[in-house]
Parts: C-alpha cells; sequence; structure tokens
C-alpha cells in the first residue's frame, strides 16, 4: 500500500481546527478513522511497500465480505467517520462495490486507496453510484523509466489514464507520490505532472523504513541535500501556484530531530483492521513483541479497541522510560514511533532513536551514513513480491535484515 | 472576504456535512479530514442549503436561540471562517 500519510493529515487538520476553536475536544478515544487494508495481494512490487515482508503469510485467509460488512458497521458504532479501503491492491477483490455502498450506507466518507492498477470505467461507476467519496491514485514518479523501475512493472501509461477517468467522474483528484532517491530529482516535474491531471490534493511522501521499505532504506534513502531541495522545489511551487491545489510534503523523520508522533497516539483515532481480521493500532504493530492482537474473527471491534491488552498498551503515558517520562516534550510525539524503536533498537518501550535526546539516536546516524556508502548503497533492491517475501520468512535474506530486531 | 446578507452560500464540493451521534456534534468530512464542528458552527452551518440567503440564517437562528446576545456577528463571522476553509461555496 502506499504509505497512508493521508490519514496523518486528517489528525493534523483536526488539530488545527481545534487549535482555532472551531472542533471540540477529543475527550476520550474514538476510532475515528478506519483503515481497512482488504488484501495484501498486489499486482505491483514496489520497492518501498510498507506492507509487512511476510505478508506472504497473510494473503489466503482474507475476511469475507459479510465478515467485511460486520466489521464495517462494528466500527461506526464506535465512532469511525473516515474509512480508508486499502491493501495491497484493494481492486484485486472484487467485492469492493459491496463494501462502498455499505459505507455509504452507514455514513461514512469513505476513500479508495489504489494504484490504479484494476481500475475500468464499469467499477468507477459502480464506485460512483455507490456512494464512494474519493479516490487516492498513488503516482510513483513522472518518468516511465523510473516508475517502472521502482514499482517493477511496466504501469506508467496506465496510471495516465486511470487519472484522467477519475477526474471525469467528478471525484477529486488526490495524489500520492512516495519520495525516494530515485525520484526526488523530479520534484519540479512530479508537481507540474499533478498539475496537468488537475490534481486538487498532492501529498508528497517521504518514504518512512517500514516493511519493505525498511529492507531497501540504504537503496531508497535520499540526502539530507536533497530533500532540502525538494521542499524548496515545493515551496516554490506552492507560491506560484496559490490554493488551486493543495500540496502536502511530509517531510522524514530520519532528517529531523523529532520523532513524529506516530498515528496520532497508540490507540487514540486509528484503527486498523488487516486483509486477515487483525486489529492493529498501526500498520507495522505486529512487530513488536510480546503481543497479542485481536482479531475481528474473535471478539469484534469494540472489545479490540475498548479492553484489547494490546491496544490499551501503550496508551497514555505511563509505559515511557527516560528519557521520554521526564521530558518536557513528551506531548508533543508521545515518544514516537513504537515500531521503529523496536525494530532498531530492539526495545519497543524506548524513545524513538530518531530523537536526538534517545541514548540510540547513532542507529539513525548510521543508516544515513550506509545509505551514502557506495558499497551498501550498491546492493540491489528486493522488490516486494511473494517469491522474496517466502525467502524473507524462510530467512534466505537474513543478511539483509540482521540488524533489525524483528522482520520489518 | 466579505459576507453579505444576501448571499447565498451551500456546503463545498467533494465535502459532506453531517450530524455524528458518536461524536454528539456536527462533522464536516472532506478528502483530507474531518473537523468537528462545535455546537455553534454546527448550527450554523446547518442552516446553510444552497438556497437560504445569510439573512434567512440570521432570522431562523434567532428565533430558535432568542437568549443569545450579538448573535448576527457569531453567524457572519462563523460564515466567513468557513469559507476561508474552504468549506463553503457561493451559489449566487
Ligand atoms: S506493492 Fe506498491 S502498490 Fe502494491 S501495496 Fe505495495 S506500495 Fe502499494
Ligand atoms: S526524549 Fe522522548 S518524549 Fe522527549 S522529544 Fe525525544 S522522543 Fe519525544
Amino acid at each position: 500500500m502506499t504509505q497512508a500519510s493521508l490519514g496523518q493529515s486528517v489528525v493534523q487538520k483536526e488539530i488545527q481546527a481545534q487549535n482555532n476553536g472551531v472542533a471540540a475536544n477529543i475527550t476520550h478515544t474514538q476510532p475515528l478513522w478506519l483503515l481497512a487494508e482488504v488484501t495484501y495481494r498486489c499486482p505491483l512490487h514496489c520497492a518501498f511497500c510498507y506492507n509487512p515482508t511476510d505478508y506472504d503469510k497473510h494473503t489466503q485467509n482474507e475476511l469475507s465480505t459479510e465478515q467485511w460488512i460486520q466489521a464495517l458497521r462494528d466500527a461506526r458504532k464506535l465512532g469511525a467517520l473516515q474509512l480508508g479501503i486499502s491493501g495491497g491492491e484493494p481492486l484485486l477483490r472484487d467485492d469492493i462495490e459491496d463494501i462502498v455502498i455499505e459505507a455509504k450506507k452507514l455514513g461514512y466518507y469513505s476513500n479508495l486507496i489504489t494504484s490504479g492498477v484494476g481500475l475500468t470505467e464499469k467499477r468507477i461507476q459502480a464506485f460512483k453510484d455507490g456512494g464512494l467519496d474519493h479516490i487516492q491514485l498513488s503516482m510513483h514518479d513522472i518518468t516511465e523509466e523510473i516508475n517502472n523501475f521502482i514499482t517493477n512493472t511496466k504501469t506508467f501509461e496506465l496510471k495516465k489514464k486511470v487519472a484522467a477517468m477519475i477526474k471525469n467522474h467528478g471525484y477529486p483528484m488526490v495524489l500520492n507520490v512516495v519520495i525516494h532517491r530515485y525520484n526526488i530529482g523530479h520534484m519540479r516535474q512530479i508537481l507540474e505532472m499533478a498539475e496537468a491531471l488537475g490534481a486538487d490534493y498532492i501529498e508528497l511522501a517521504n518514504t518512512q523504513y517500514y516493511g519493505w521499505s525498511l529492507v531497501n532504506r540504504s537503496q531508497l534513502m535520499p540526502t539530507k541535500e536533497q530533500i532540502d531541495e525538494a521542499e524548496k522545489i515545493t515551496n516554490e511551487f506552492r507560491e506560484k501556484q496559490g490554493s488551486k491545489m493543495k500540496v502536502f510534503f511530509v517531510v522524514p523523520d530520519y532528517f529531523s530531530d523529532r520523532p513524529k508522533k506516530c498515528m496520532n497516539g497508540w490507540g487514540e483515532v486509528f484503527m486498523i483492521v488487516t486483509a486477515n481480521g487483525d486489529v492493529l493500532p498501526c500498520h507495522s504493530a505486529r512487530v513488536l513483541p510480546n503481543m497479542e492482537f485481536p482479531n475481528v474473527r474473535d471478539k469484534g471491534l469494540a472489545y479490540a479497541w475498548n479492553d484489547s491488552p494490546a491496544f490499551n498498551k501503550y496508551r497514555g503515558d505511563s509505559w515511557m522510560k527516560e528519557p521520554c517520562r521526564t521530558c518536557p516534550e513528551k506531548e508533543k510525539d508521545l515518544a514516537g514511533c513504537r515500531c521503529q524503536a523496536f525494530m532498531l533498537i530492539g526495545d519497543a518501550e524506548g524513545a524513538d532513536p530518531v530523537c536526538s535526546l534517545s541514548p540510540n539516536h547513532h542507529v539513525i546516524t548510521k543508516a544515513i551514513e550506509d545509505s551514502r556508502n557506495p558499497v551498501i548503497a550498491a546492493q540491489p533492491i528486493i522488490f516486494r513480491n511473494d517469491k522474496n517475501s517466502k525467502a524473507i520468512i524462510a530467512g534466505e535474506m537474513d543478511d539483509r535484515v540482521k540488524e533489525f530486531h524483528a522482520l520489518p | 472576504m466579505s459576507v453579505q446578507q444576501t448571499d447565498i452560500y451551500a456546503i463545498a464540493l467533494h465535502h459532506r456535512f453531517q450530524w455524528e451521534e458518536a461524536q454528539n456534534c456536527y462533522v464536516i468530512l472532506f478528502p483530507e479530514g474531518m473537523v468537528k464542528l462545535n455546537g455553534g458552527a454546527g448550527e450554523v452551518l446547518n442552516q446553510v442549503d444552497g438556497k437560504r440567503t445569510v439573512a434567512d440564517i440570521v432570522t431562523i437562528l434567532k428565533a430558535k436561540f432568542s437568549d443569545v446576545p450579538d448573535l448576527e456577528n457569531d453567524i457572519v463571522g462563523m460564515v466567513e471562517l468557513a469559507l476561508e476553509k474552504a468549506w463553503l461555496r457561493q451559489v449566487n
């Protein structure tokens, strides 16, 4: 799936609104945003995909249509409003139409997050009739060469067609472009392409290193100079272009000295239901040790959100260790991402090593150095596909993942 | 952006305005997110329907909340804010 930082922006919007006094305060946790990762199957093989590297285990036991519809109903009762239908490639399921109709009936604002592969006139018409509110299309780059290289397929022409289809059906055009070493030099062209396609909103999401993108970190990471340049170009473009197209630039956490407030806090506003029914507070939570995540097939969503030990484990701040526990900034980032802490330093309760106050911050500095080391950076990219997933599960790529404390 | 009494507004394209039981408030939903509206803001937007003028809305809300002083300024202020946030579009 594309890096769903769109969800992040949802919350940022809400917080902004709170700041100017329009919104009511959230007084208790509520899963406002439900992400349905309906399948891990995908026709693309993106090097930056942040599905779990062992996704191959989860492609045989997907929830049925009825189970998804039940999950939608239950989440709505808990207060969910925004529904993201994502994957893998959600269009590989033939019941997205049914899911969309139910979402509309329940009053969700529904978003289909897709690579566009599998979107036909017939299907988009059915989505429109069924009440799908919007479609977020991931575009990888404007040059055909890079698009095909990084997704390991030939899909560029198709993406252009799909973008036109979305626009023609009166949908807002929301583009998501994951930024990495291979396309960061094309920022201006990417923005111009978005403008030409009539995008209403474009999210430039710098790669965050989870799943496959963590395995390929040294190959994908741009330099600080490249990121600064990209941000500068983005700002210039914004100024020139005004408010017609909203441009959202997601700054990569490795290059900042404070971590991101992951998912706006563990079990605060996000709930993810994965293809096989696991209920997670964030995409990569399954990497965490000694945790059992609830499954919709067992006790349902209300239990998962309210009562499951997993969802309660990192709520609040009593679980924190030093330096976070007494840090004056802890409300701002809640010590960062638990998964990143565990994968990179082996301590799920430690400060996210992105933080310059973390005693383990050197692992980030080293990762940045490694990405500039020509020998390491020249290692081949491991594209996301079934064969590589099986190989990672079987331990055949241990060398590539040995520095991580869990399978990313 | 100056709001006139004769202006008519509607909820912006690709935005949805609805009452949320679970939140006990009105919300606006749109591609990149959602905003929860506090009581007053929600009441104002609830009257915006693409037909009523600002003056109509003022009359309706004055009748409904007769004990609130200076309601008119609040209403116009809210419409201005909503316009600035692009939650509304002008119809006339
Ligand atoms: S391979 Fe690409 S398109 Fe498919 S789920 Fe991963 S990031 Fe998304
Ligand atoms: S020390 Fe912990 S709480 Fe303080 S800024 Fe760093 S990560 Fe956040």
